[in-house]
């Protein structure tokens, strides 16, 4: 039995906009081990990336996070003090987002940005921060490492600089890593080879992770447990093998037809495509999210929300009133279309 | 298929990058020598990282851009001293992120007719029709003619640079990126317009675009560019399946195919992407070449004829030239 290092309960999010109350995020649940990588992926809009800010404590004042249980490592997170949640954040879990530029102080050198997460969370002299900063440099596999700390983050390239926000997160030895979009603005080389990295470090560090994305292919590649997100919930759970190869929420499976497989979608034939457009989440909704979406829908999805079916495999939740093999039986259609 | 749409002839764009205060002027060769030749009919799609040269070649070719030495003829006639009216006829571009490229002061109405309204057409009291009969074709509501593009989502507004694209029935659509700004659900249906539209108007396309799973969906040429030069071009399926050049292999190996089964692969791409100030010697690829040989870092490497394009790499030197 692996160490549960995040515990989220029941999570929801909402903003006050002009229009009335946005409930960006409704009723999130999942949990990660240490060792584990959850990916959670969905379109824009979805509410992953709130999700993951609510986590760090990091949302937007005016927005309202609620949460039955939000518990790090078996110590609950949910209303402490922000001078509390300081030290856990940067020290107990990192965050690394989509563009290292913006999230890099332009006007501080690497190495004082990388030092600093030491010396304010464990009182480190200057001199061991700096043997840490160059140690972790070299590890993410940044040459010279030593004369890198003297460089700003525009003299690096985009690859590099992801390289050295990995190193700068783990400074602390946090127990929880989340990555948001790590790798979309990069080009796909350097993607496998960022993606290669953040699995080996995360291994050798026995860290959780949990990794944000819209690419099913990183996704694929990289999680042990998936959840897919629409419009502000997780409308399936499970393996990576259980979701990929037995998608069962219209909406996974709508997704996986969408994308051009080389080697299996025939070349040049129509995609799948998933017709309408996301629901305004502005006030209360009473039905089934992706109703107006489904092919499958019926009567019962428009009369009441829609919750998840569990127990009909092991640890494979889906929110949908289909039965499995129904699910089953639609996947197959699709495919054959 | 026959004619040559766009033909390049050692096409070369050389900036002019100041390397310091006191230091002068060195030169970044963008575009270096590149031959390439668009069919009629064909969907020739430029794959490279970033910075290998692929959209200045595109903007080389729309005429935004001009040359430092070579040549380009579209539709058999040299780009150079035509009227950027009359090679709008015949090519349109289409951008990458359509919350940048629309005017967010113009309505929908106006942004699309405006290239009938550029290129002088006698019949106003037409354009509305015209413009409508185009929205209909890209699959946008004919309400959203009064709108502005901040009243549509990006999957509409790409549709709207695709309808301004095509209101002047253009014979070569250049997209740069069409689709790496939206979600994949929205992107599945701009590639299905792209398709129809294809043999709907007998459009030629040029594809930029680094999703290769993407590319191998909608091309039927690949041309792979490294620092400014093409590397390797072939057939779609010859390229996905039998690549030649080392580089196009790492590429490949590169893509993420939803299988769970796999890890992510390793691309052997030690190094990082090379300054194109300081490009290396000889072959440019050889630090990063997985299968690199002694002679590599010497001498160029000879443009080699295949079966259906050519490669310049120096491990098929012995072939003197014939087919690989």
């Amino acid at each position: 039995m692996a160490e549960r290092i995040l515990t989220v309960d029941n999570l929801k999010i909402d903003i006050p906009v002009p229009a009335g109350m946005l409930h960006a995020v409704q009723g999130v649940s999942f949990k990660v081990d240490r060792g584990e990588t959850l990916c959670i992926v969905g379109e824009s809009g979805c509410g992953k990336s709130l999700t993951s800010l609510a986590i760090m404590d990091l949302l937007p004042t005016k927005a309202i996070r609620t949460a039955t249980k939000l518990e790090l490592d078996n110590q609950n997170v949910l209303g402490i003090k922000e001078d509390k949640m300081a030290d856990i954040r940067g020290n107990r879990m990192g965050m690394i987002f989509q563009e290292p530029m913006t999230s890099l102080n332009p006007a501080y050198t690497i190495g004082n940005q990388m030092e600093e997460t030491l010396m304010r969370h464990r009182r480190a002299s200057r001199e061991e921060a700096r043997n840490r900063a160059v140690f972790l440099l070299e590890k993410v596999g940044i040459t010279a490492a030593r004369s890198r700390l003297r460089q700003y983050p525009h003299q690096l390239s985009g690859g590099l600089r992801q390289r050295v926000m990995i190193a700068m997160t783990l400074m602390c030895g946090p127990d929880l890593i989340i990555a948001d979009e790590p790798t979309t603005a990069l080009d796909v080389t350097i993607q496998a080879q960022i993606l290669l990295l953040l699995a080996e470090l995360q291994k050798e560090f026995d860290m959780g992770l949990i990794l944000i994305t819209h690419d099913l292919g990183v996704v694929a590649r990289v999680a042990d447990r998936v959840a897919v997100m629409y419009a502000g919930q997780i409308v399936e759970q499970g393996s990576a093998k259980q979701v990929f190869e037995n998608p069962t929420h219209p909406y996974t499976q709508g997704l996986l037809e969408c994308i051009p497989i080389p080697g299996k979608t025939a070349r040049g034939s129509h995609l799948g495509s998933i017709p309408g457009i996301v629901p305004s989440l502005i006030g209360e909704m009473h039905c089934c999210h992706f109703a107006d979406r489904c092919s499958y829908v019926s009567e019962l999805c428009h009369s009441a929300p829609v919750d998840f079916q569990t127990g009909h495999t092991d640890a494979h939740d889906y929110r949908c009133v289909l039965s499995p093999k129904q699910c089953a039986e639609n996947l197959k259609q699709e495919v054959s279309k | 298929m026959s004619g040559s749409m766009i033909q390049t002839k050692d096409a070369t764009k050389t900036f002019m990058i100041s390397s310091g205060f006191f230091q002068g002027k060195r030169p970044l060769h963008a575009v270096n020598g590149v031959n390439l030749t668009v069919s009629q009919g064909e969907v020739v799609a430029l794959v490279g990282e970033s910075g290998c040269g692929k959209t200045t070649l595109a903007k080389m070719i729309l005429g935004l851009e001009p040359l430092t030495s070579g040549g380009i003829e579209v539709n058999g006639k040299p780009l150079a001293g035509q009227n950027h009216v009359d090679v709008a006829k015949i090519l349109q571009p289409i951008f990458q992120d359509p919350y940048s490229s629309l005017n967010p002061r113009k309505s929908i109405g106006s942004i699309i007719t405006l290239p009938l309204k550029v290129q002088g057409d006698p019949n106003p009291d037409t354009w509305r029709h015209r413009a409508e009969e185009m929205m209909e074709m890209v699959g946008l509501p004919r309400r959203v003619f009064q709108n502005y593009p901040s009243q549509l989502s990006g999957g509409q507004r790409q549709r709207v640079a695709i309808a301004r694209a095509l209101i002047n029935r253009p014979r070569v659509v250049i997209c740069d990126e069409p689709t790496s700004a939206l979600d994949v659900s929205v992107q599945s249906q701009i590639l299905n317009l792209l398709q129809d539209l294809r043999s709907e108007l007998n459009l030629t396309y040029v594809i930029i675009s680094h999703n290769l799973a993407v590319v191998e969906h909608i091309a039927t040429k690949v041309a792979v560019m490294y620092l400014g030069r093409i590397v390797e071009e072939a057939d779609t399926e010859t390229l996905f399946t039998k690549p030649q050049h080392p580089y196009t292999e790492a590429l490949l190996s590169s893509v993420l195919t939803p299988d769970p089964n796999l890890g992510v692969p390793d691309t052997h791409l030690g190094a990082a992407y090379p300054n194109p100030v300081e490009p290396p010697s000889g072959c440019t690829f050889h630090p990063r070449c997985a299968r690199v040989m002694d002679h590599c870092s010497v001498a160029m490497p000879p443009t080699i004829s295949t079966l259906d394009g050519q490669v310049e790499c120096h491990i098929y030197d012995n072939t003197n030239g014939l087919t690989v």
